[in-house]
């Protein structure tokens, strides 16, 4: 299998869905003639021209709140957020809009929008464009999160969410956008809500979803090799919608949490799932439920600090040591 | 054709070193302006030097090109006006006198930063100094700006707001709600569009919807609108003289845009600087449009200073950002605990209410 960037993959899922459906169109700041600010869409303006990947002003409440009304008749956009922190300019939109009207309409009006961009701290740009909103997204029934951690997942997961006939987010990260993963060449998808387990284990499951998944993988090494503790790694992949069986599963054999999210804690999406796992795999677990999330504070610009802000690979091996 | 008349602003508009606000200039002032702007270049170019070094992280937008409109707006201020603009924020910083080390300090994280190494390049900020920052969010700033001229105006104090923006913010839904408020309201705030011609890599034309210039818009609420060159301290001490005196006179918004230029990418992690415009468009505006170049050269022939002493002041300001970007590498890294520092007053400052209930939450 070719090894590819998880930039690369996102950029071949959004080109096979622009030639397999003509309604997909992307829309975006900078992701046509600019290729984009982090080359996701690069080359696609020049290959699909200016119908199908469009630059966009900075007026994200205005292209984003277009793209959902554009998607009520029939239109797949697939809109950029050149961050997700910009989403705020937009909340209304998606939160009210995307995300009730369905409802609102006893179901008459369905948004098959994607909306894509990174969620992540760790680059040192300070706190209002250090974001991770999935939590707030997930907290909108009506809307669907997903946050894939490898090049292989983006790019299922992205196919998906652009076919898909309610509104996704999407939410990359730009530390994993140079990483490169096996990605097959044929064509596959990845259905949302499917969780995937990166890594088996007997002892204890670290459950995460994004880089932290990554982080996680490191320390599950590393408990391996020094503690002989055998860590399960499961990457939730979608958030809502959630592979609730995937995570009761795990802990079920391990009788082990550790909960890795880059979310602050209070009502972080690693909140729902140890709420999840006491509700209903209480008597399955032989240590309570720990978190690893990112500390409680707006995100720091100082790198030196920002670095020991987001889950790191020593704090998930105490957590571990401390229920071993 | 500008809402604002040239009457008001009493000068034959070739030569704005004629308008009042310029021609009481003593040459100690004129100098002053020239020490500042080059002190932001150099400043800026010490620390791209850095930057490029791996010493900082995240985005660092540059300025340069752009000083005359911080500098010539900035040298109006009294007492009770203020300042806010965007990410694009140390040439502002600077001029409204705070010190080369505190911010670069910040740009290196460390604790002895404006911001404490909390905000870094895109969130000066100096209240002490009306200095409201330095703000990443594009348009973000522009009700932040209201704001204070809403302040000022409850206060009944005689003051304004400078509130400084891209041309690519013009076209966020924030900036157009404040346009009506400030109508509504009659506030005393002042939107200088700093219209760069680029928004990233798009140009203005791409970007905006106009009849003939960005400004214009503000007729639509009956705002009055003016366009300044950049280039020419002069002018934009004229224009934004006569707005904030609008402001102060009679607590009422302008939108004045100035025309200017950056030299450098949008950020320096900018890699396609050279494919929206041409290298040949940078030159001439580095070689005739240079706000620095031509200050200096205006007030040789004005005889306010030499060649020689212009060298001089230059020289010190080299040295100045030398001395910066040792100081900052001389400072400590901000100590993991003020991780949770300046999240909450109340806590802070250790009072009942900092106390009751829980306030952080660990893992
Ligand atoms: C709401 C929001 N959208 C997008 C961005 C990303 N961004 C930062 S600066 C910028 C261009 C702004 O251009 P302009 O307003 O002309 O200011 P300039 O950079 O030229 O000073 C963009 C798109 C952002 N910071 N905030
Ligand atoms: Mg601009």
């Amino acid at each position: 299998m070719p090894l590819i960037t998880y930039r690369k993959a996102l950029n071949d899922a959004l080109a096979e869905e622009i030639s397999r459906d003509e309604n997909v169109v992307i829309i975006g700041e900078e992701v046509a003639q600019y290729n984009g600010a982090y080359k996701v869409t690069e080359g696609l303006w020049q290959r699909f021209g200016d119908k199908r990947v469009v630059d966009a002003p900075i007026s994200e409440a205005g292209f984003i709140g277009m793209g959902i009304g554009a998607s009520m008749l029939g239109i797949r956009p697939v809109m950029e957020l050149m961050f997700w922190s910009f989403a705020y300019v937009a909340w209304d939109q998606i939160i009210d809009n995307a995300g009730q009207v369905r409802y609102m309409s006893g179901g008459l009006i369905n948004c098959p929008i994607v909306i894509r961009g990174p969620a992540n701290g760790g680059t040192s740009v300070g706190a209002t464009h250090s974001h991770t909103p999935e939590n707030f997204i997930a907290n909108t029934p009506g809307l669907k999160v997903v946050c894939p951690a490898t090049a292989y997942d983006a790019k299922g997961l992205m196919k998906s969410a652009i076919r898909d006939n309610d509104p996704v987010c999407v939410m990359e990260n730009t530390l994993l956008y140079g990483e490169s993963w096996e990605v097959p060449e044929e064509e596959y998808l990845i259905p949302l809500g499917v969780a995937d387990i990166k890594r088996k284990g007997t002892d204890v499951s670290l459950i995460a979803h994004g880089r932290a998944v990554i982080t996680a993988l490191k320390a599950a090494e590393i408990l391996a090799a020094e503690h002989d503790i055998h860590a399960e790694v499961l990457d939730l992949r979608s958030i809502r919608p959630l592979d609730e069986e995937a995570i009761l599963n795990s802990v079920r054999k391990t009788h082990r949490a550790v909960l890795v999210d880059e979310n602050k804690p209070f009502c972080g999406v690693s909140a729902q799932i140890a709420a999840t796992i006491q509700e209903k795999a209480f008597d399955d677990l032989d240590a309570p439920v720990q978190r690893v999330c990112a500390l409680d504070a707006p995100a720091i610009y100082s790198p030196a600090l920002e670095n020991l802000q987001l889950p790191t690979v020593s704090r998930i091996i105490e957590k571990v040591l401390q229920i071993r | 054709m500008p809402s604002v008349t040239d009457d008001e602003i009493a000068v034959d508009p070739a030569d704005y070193a004629r308008a009042e606000i310029n021609a009481s200039l003593k040459p100690k002032q004129k100098i002053g302006f020239f020490r500042e702007m080059i002190r932001i270049r150099r400043f800026e170019q010490t620390s791209l030097k850095y930057y490029n070094q791996g010493m900082m992280g995240g985005f660092l937008h540059l300025y340069i090109g752009q000083e005359a409109v911080a500098v010539g707006t900035v040298s109006l201020l009294g007492k009770n006006d203020h300042v806010i603009t965007a990410y694009r924020d140390h040439g502002h910083a600077l001029a409204v006198g705070m010190g080369m080390n505190e911010c670069m300090a910040e740009l290196f994280g460390k604790a002895t930063g404006c911001s404490r190494g909390k905000g870094g390049s895109m969130h000066f900020f100096a209240p002490d100094k009306n200095y409201w920052g330095g703000h990443g969010i594009v348009g973000g700033q522009t009700p932040l700006g209201l704001g204070l001229a809403y302040g000022l105006k409850y206060k009944g104090l005689k003051g304004c707001a400078l509130c400084f923006m891209g041309d690519g913010a013009v076209n966020q839904g924030a900036y157009h709600e404040s346009l009506n408020l400030a109508a509504l309201w009659k506030l005393p705030v002042v939107y200088i569009i700093e219209n760069n011609k680029y928004s990233m890599g798009t140009t203005l034309e791409r970007s905006s919807a106009m009849r003939n210039c960005l400004a214009e818009r503000a007729d639509g609420y009956g705002i009055v609108w003016d366009i300044a060159n950049g280039e020419d301290l002069y002018e934009v001490r004229a224009k934004t003289a006569s707005a904030m005196r609008r402001a102060h006179d009679q607590s009422l918004p302008t939108v004045l845009e100035v025309d200017t230029y950056r030299y450098y990418g949008h950020s320096v992690a900018d890699a396609n600087t050279k494919k929206y415009r041409s290298p040949e468009e940078i030159e001439r505006h580095k070689n005739h449009h240079d706000p620095i170049r031509l200050w200096k050269k205006r007030l040789i022939d004005e005889c306010v200073f030499t060649e020689a002493e212009a060298d001089a002041i230059d020289e010190a300001a080299k040295e100045e950002a030398d001395t910066a970007a040792q100081f900052a590498i001389d400072s400590d890294t901000p100590a993991p605990e003020t991780i949770f520092e300046d999240v909450y007053w109340e806590v802070d400052n250790k009072t009942d209410a900092g106390s009751t209930g829980k306030h952080f939450f660990g893992d």
